[in-house]
């Protein structure tokens, strides 16, 4: 399984992303944003979190119209797998593969703390390794994590159960807790929380390798 | 020809900033301020030189950059 794994100036979480992904038995390559395609053979493509392009104008919207990201869009298009975690969540929201967009947190501060997450649905690549209902120990580091959609498009992600993640203790002011969603297809996941910094013994536990691991095995068995 | 863009929050999005702009005016003194809302200007200096082409270019750079149209409403001002 060949995952890609984008770097924006700015990025901070590529190289963890990367690590979570190669133990998970992927090979790794690393795609500078000012390509414009991505490297033969790509299944999976990772958008990290950090601070791109220093959040300028909104978080994620320069990034969102660099590029690589036209590529990226058309992976998705095309019915491939992409996964965004924080940044890169803001970012997905940004290029419109994934609905809402992420405000500036209820409290107007900056949270960097491991938070309790519920998985809502097993039924993606990405979070079929765990139980429904599962609650998972993952650290959060965001500004502005405050999740928020309209009431339709809330109806809609409920009914066809693309709500990936609650938080069990909203920290940021997101709608309906919400923590990671799904697009149609299911196989664009965006999500604030990092699981690739908690994916071995030595973060603390290892429960975001779960994610990694069942997310590769799926691809490289497809 | 320059523009100027004016980017706001959508009524009825939660403006945490503007909430707690007008908490600190309240604890400055300043009584009966009752919402706050906070939005961004933006400058642009344009070549063109046709009113209509700019507003239109203008308003095309809004839906695609500017602003985030999900929660952002935008007003397009040429001066």
């Amino acid at each position: 399984m060949h995952a890609a794994v984008i770097v924006f100036p700015g990025s901070n979480c590529d190289r963890d992303l990367a690590v979570a992904l190669e133990k998970a038995g992927a090979k790794v390559s690393m795609v500078w944003h000012k390509d414009t395609d991505m490297p033969h053979g790509v299944d999976f493509i990772g958008v990290p979190g950090g601070f791109s392009f220093g959040d300028y104008l909104r978080c994620g919207a320069i990034a969102a119209n660099s590029p690589i990201c036209r590529s990226v869009k058309a992976h998705a298009e095309r019915g491939g797998y992409v996964f965004g975690v924080c940044n890169g969540f803001q970012i997905l929201t940004e290029t419109g593969l994934l609905p809402g967009v992420l405000l500036r947190n209820a409290a107007l501060k900056y949270i960097c703390k491991p938070v309790g997450l519920r998985v809502e649905t097993s039924d993606s690549i990405y979070t079929g390794g765990y139980a429904k209902g599962q609650v998972i120990t993952v650290p959060i580091a965001h500004h502005d994590g405050n999740y928020n959609v309209d009431a339709e498009n809330l109806a809609r992600l409920k009914a066809e159960d693309r709500i990936a993640f609650t938080y069990t203790d909203n920290p940021n002011g997101s709608v309906a807790d919400i923590a990671g969603v799904l697009s149609e297809n299911r196989r664009v996941l965006g999500m604030m929380p990092h699981p690739e910094r908690m994916a071995e013994a030595l973060h603390g536990n290892a429960e975001g390798a779960t994610l990694f691991a069942h997310a590769v095995n799926q691809l490289v068995h497809a | 020809m320059k523009a100027r863009v004016h980017v706001m929050l959508k009524n009825g999005v939660l403006d945490p900033q503007g909430e707690a702009v007008r908490h600190a005016l309240g604890s400055l003194g300043f009584g009966g301020v009752e919402k706050v809302r906070q939005g961004k200007v933006i400058e642009l200096d344009l070549a063109e030189t046709d009113e209509a082409a700019a507003r239109d270019t203008v308003t095309a750079m809004c839906e695609k950059l500017l602003a985030n149209t999900v929660i952002e409403s935008y007003s397009v001002e040429l001066i």
